[in-house]
């Protein structure tokens, strides 16, 4: 039987002079990662919006585990978001919504 | 727990809303030191005002200057007029002359090299070899990874690979900062430890270029700059008349 894949949930807020749709930022560093790392590099990480969190300004994505390092480099390396300058942080990263909801 | 420092954040000291801006991110960041370049001519209030800035964020400050020299000589001479005066001190190598001469000197704390002209790049094995006989830690900017497009930044990526392999060779310390002009391209520890994986740093050395190697420049320069101290080694103790 194959194995489960092992995930990582990233709770990310945006930083800049409007903030963009949730979309918009899954788009960026979607794009982000595809520029570092290629095509095999994004399937690999297997980045997908679960969750906005309006009332914190938070955005969480989650990734393969093995793939956290390039994400996160990928997330870092956005500096653009629907054609306007803006900064992406993590804020924190865990193995299970409920700890990252305990953590940020 | 890790503290992290910042020994190259950007803030314009004309402007101090932006500097005061951009300290409170650090901050927020998680960030506990930060150094901004300072002209070699700023005055002790215009240090003490960071200072003060910092402490409301509570962050620690140290005074930084880079000298960009056209030869050895006035390097030398640089470094004979302000290394009492600095908490660290970088030097920007463009010719190779400055290169070797600041690799060696032990009152040099950070080589650094341009990032636009790759051919200015001078840190190879020679300089390697130098600098690890010396106090100079090699200094890698990561604002211009943010900064660069397409070949220039592969091209960047691919010498950073070549010199960090080279570093960590020779033993040489690497001292991550972050460069940053403004908040926008200002990252956490973590993020910048992540993006130093794109030129293949490992993990717990990319943490420790981002606390523990820059927070050793900076106590050991303030040790060196106490009134205590002496000589390697050697510092006063006690004074006569003290209790």
């Amino acid at each position: 039987m194959l194995k489960r894949e092992k995930r990582r949930y990233l709770a990310l807020a945006v930083v800049g002079e409007q903030l963009p749709s949730e979309e918009a930022v899954l788009d960026a560093v979607q794009a982000s990662i595809h520029r570092l790392f290629g095509e095999y590099g994004a399937s690999k990480a297997n980045v997908r919006l679960i969750r906005k969190r309006p009332e914190k300004g938070q955005i969480v994505l989650c990734c393969s585990h093995k793939a956290l390092e390039q994400v996160r480099a990928a997330i870092a390396s956005t500096t653009v978001i629907d054609s306007k300058a803006e900064a992406v942080h993590v804020l924190g990263v865990s193995g299970t919504l409920k700890a990252l909801s305990k953590k940020t | 727990m890790r503290r992290f420092a910042d020994l190259n954040l950007r803030a314009p000291i004309e402007d101090m809303n932006k500097t005061e801006n951009m300290f409170r991110k650090a901050s927020e960041l998680g960030y506990g030191l930060v150094a901004i370049p300072l002209p070699s001519e700023v005055t002790k209030e215009q240090i003490s005002q960071l200072k003060r800035l910092c402490s409301k964020e509570e962050l620690d400050f140290a005074a930084r200057v880079t000298f960009a020299p056209r030869n050895s000589d006035e390097l030398l001479q640089s470094l004979r007029r302000y290394r009492r005066r600095f908490e660290v001190i970088a030097v920007r190598c463009d010719t190779k002359d400055v290169a070797r001469q600041a690799a060696k000197d032990r009152r040099v704390d950070l080589l650094q090299f341009s990032v636009t002209s790759l051919r200015k790049r001078f840190f190879d094995e020679a300089e390697a070899e130098l600098a690890s006989q010396a106090l100079a830690s090699l200094e890698i900017e990561l604002a211009p990874l943010l900064q660069l497009t397409s070949i220039s930044r592969v091209r960047l990526l691919s010498r950073l690979r070549r010199e960090v392999a080279m570093a960590t060779r020779f033993k040489v310390p690497v001292t991550v900062v972050s460069g940053a002009t403004e908040r926008l391209l200002m990252r956490g520890a973590h993020d910048y430890a992540a993006l130093t994986t794109l030129f293949d740093m490992r993990s717990s050395s990319a943490l420790g270029a981002l606390s523990d190697n820059p927070w050793g420049i900076v106590e050991r320069n303030r040790k060196k700059l106490s009134v205590d101290y002496v000589a390697p080694g050697i510092r006063v103790l006690g004074r006569q008349g003290d209790a």
